[in-house]
């Protein structure tokens, strides 16, 4: 049996490898210090998805940070996807920070620019932005596979991190948009997880450009899936959150039911339909499921895809890590 | 050109709340050509304060001045007359020409009434937009003679993040107003000169320690110093 060299062994990545379809989720701290919703919404999701994503400050509001809450999760039963953005952080808090999520047995990361700081609950805050995404992707990748700091100084023991990165295949200039995602897997992204799709149409003619670009061979793609918990959200999401591409179809099918929980069904409906007619596009290797607030919707969605069991072992059990580390995640 | 804005008023009541003899000094540089701090705009200003301490019934005396350039010392001795007949200096130049005048004129307490606000042009009569963040280490060469780290929200090196929509940025600017996106300005210039590939190329982390990063910056040309 030939050795498999693991970029971080991480549960994700063994699913990924492993050529399994893969079901990531997303759990937003708490505005709070109460580590115990973390606990409770890892506890909800695990079985149900392969990893969490823990949000950084999303939306510039603050939260219980993303490492200790990836943590938590972790502690809870589930894998962590660590958000980590660059607004709130320079290159030397963003690289102690990946040292210590790794020495916690942190094993995934995501690398994002991060929601602007004018949305947030502190519009006054300077934003930093010492790096883009895409130079936090490359920075990442020098920790893991060369041993170096940003500014090239060595360091005896790496982070391994599997890299993830975010693309919004509906915004503009769309006919960038493949060629950021290729510059983001040229910077060292193994994975990427879409904007949540509505519009499916136009994320098929992205994968298309994806799949004439060979891009789907090099980086694992896990479509945005946002269950609609009701007319009012979708509405929202249609006018007034960035980057989102709602069809009005899509609006007024989950308007057509009844307030509550006849649009939640409507919504949760969709979301199924949806992952089954993604998991039929070439290259799309698993769903990342971004629940708003409606983590609780989850294991039911994944369930009526058919996406479960999960595995729950990984799947590649000959395969080794390449350096076993004393770092890992005991608890 | 810097550009600056006056300051509300009552907050330049606030700051000079207490002094009855103060001098207006305005500049008639880039403050005065964005309409902000000149030579008229002093005058006004002097006598919007004159105007409210006779209302208040207080004692002011108040005129104003004006420097061709508040920023060097040359132009500051041509109105240091005027500047030595008051003990409070009300300085509407940029931040620059504020703390040249606080230095050149030691004795004095010169105060601000205007915030500087950015390095940029007039985009219409009347509208200014920011155009250089003074970085220390431009970029325009390959962003097509656009500037990423002012105009884009991010400062983004590596084109347009996931919020560039119909040409927009998803942020929007004090007062709801829709903001161009840099990098789709950029695409479009690169594209239209052929230089596509510049897009494709990723640009490494940005040497801040040129920017303010690196402490006050400080400028000397060796061969035109004097000997």
């Amino acid at each position: 049996m030939s050795a498999v060299t693991w970029k971080s062994g991480s549960k994700l990545e063994q699913i990924l490898a492993a050529g399994s379809f893969a079901v990531t989720g997303e759990c937003g701290p708490p505005k709070s210090a109460d580590g115990s919703v973390i606990a409770n919404k890892a506890r909800m999701l695990a079985g149900y998805v392969d990893a969490v994503n823990i949000t950084d400050n999303q939306t510039a509001v603050v939260r219980i940070a993303s490492m200790a809450s990836a943590h938590i999760a972790q502690d809870n039963g589930v894998e962590a996807v660590m958000q980590v953005t660059c607004r709130d952080r320079n290159r030397l808090a963003i690289q102690a920070d990946i040292l210590g999520a790794a020495a916690l047995g942190i094993k995934n990361v995501l690398c994002l620019t991060g929601d602007h700081i004018s949305f947030g609950n502190h519009p006054q805050a300077k934003g930093v932005h010492d790096l883009d995404s895409i130079q936090l992707i490359r920075m990442f990748k020098d920790m893991r596979d060369e041993k170096r700091f940003q500014c090239g100084d060595e360091m005896t023991v790496e982070p391994r991190f599997l890299i993830g990165c975010a693309e919004n295949p509906f915004a503009d200039p769309f006919d960038f948009r493949v060629h950021r995602l290729k510059k983001k897997v040229l910077a060292g992204a193994d994975f990427v997880q879409t904007q949540c799709i509505f519009n499916v149409p136009k994320f098929k003619k992205w994968m298309e450009q994806v799949r004439a670009e060979g891009l789907h061979q090099e980086i694992k793609i896990l479509a945005g899936i946002t269950p609609i918990k009701g007319a009012g959200m979708a509405r929202y999401m249609k006018s007034s959150v960035p980057g989102m591409d709602v069809p009005q179809e899509i609006v007024d099918r989950v308007a057509a039911k009844e307030k509550g929980e006849p649009q939640q069904a409507e919504g949760k409906k969709l979301a199924v339909e949806m992952i089954k007619e993604l998991a039929e596009i070439e290259g799309v290797a698993g769903v990342h499921i971004m629940a708003v607030e409606w983590e609780q919707a989850v294991p039911e969605i994944v369930e009526a895809a058919g996406l479960t069991p999960r595995p729950s072992q990984p799947p590649n059990r000959g395969a080794r890590r390449d350096r076993e580390c004393d770092q890992q995640h005991t608890s | 050109m810097i550009t600056a804005e006056r300051k509300p008023f009552d907050e330049i009541l606030a700051l000079t709340a207490g002094h009855d003899k103060i001098l207006v000094a305005g500049c008639e540089t880039c403050v005065a050509v964005c309409l902000t701090g000149g030579e008229k705009e002093a005058e006004i200003l002097a006598s919007e304060l004159r105007m409210k301490a006779q209302a208040d019934g207080r004692e002011l005396t108040c005129e104003h001045t004006a420097a061709i350039r508040q920023c060097e010392w040359e132009y500051l001795d041509m109105i240091a007359d005027k500047v030595a007949e008051y003990p409070v200096i009300l300085s509407m130049a940029c931040g620059i020409g504020i703390q040249a005048m606080a230095e050149k004129f030691a004795d004095k307490l010169v105060l601000p009434a205007v915030n500087t606000n950015m390095l940029g042009m007039p985009q219409e009569h009347a509208v200014w937009l920011e155009r250089c963040g003074a970085c220390g280490d431009c970029v325009l060469g390959v962003t097509g003679g656009i500037c990423p780290i002012v105009r884009c929200s991010k400062s983004l090196l590596n084109g347009p993040c996931g919020g560039s929509h119909d040409g927009k940025c998803e942020v929007t600017g004090p007062n709801g107003e829709e903001i161009e996106c840099a990098w789709q300005l950029i695409h479009d210039k690169l594209r239209a000169q052929g230089r596509e590939d510049l897009l494709l190329a990723i640009t490494p982390p940005k040497d801040w320690s040129k920017s303010n990063s690196g402490g006050p910056r400080k400028m000397v040309r060796k061969e035109a110093k004097p000997v």
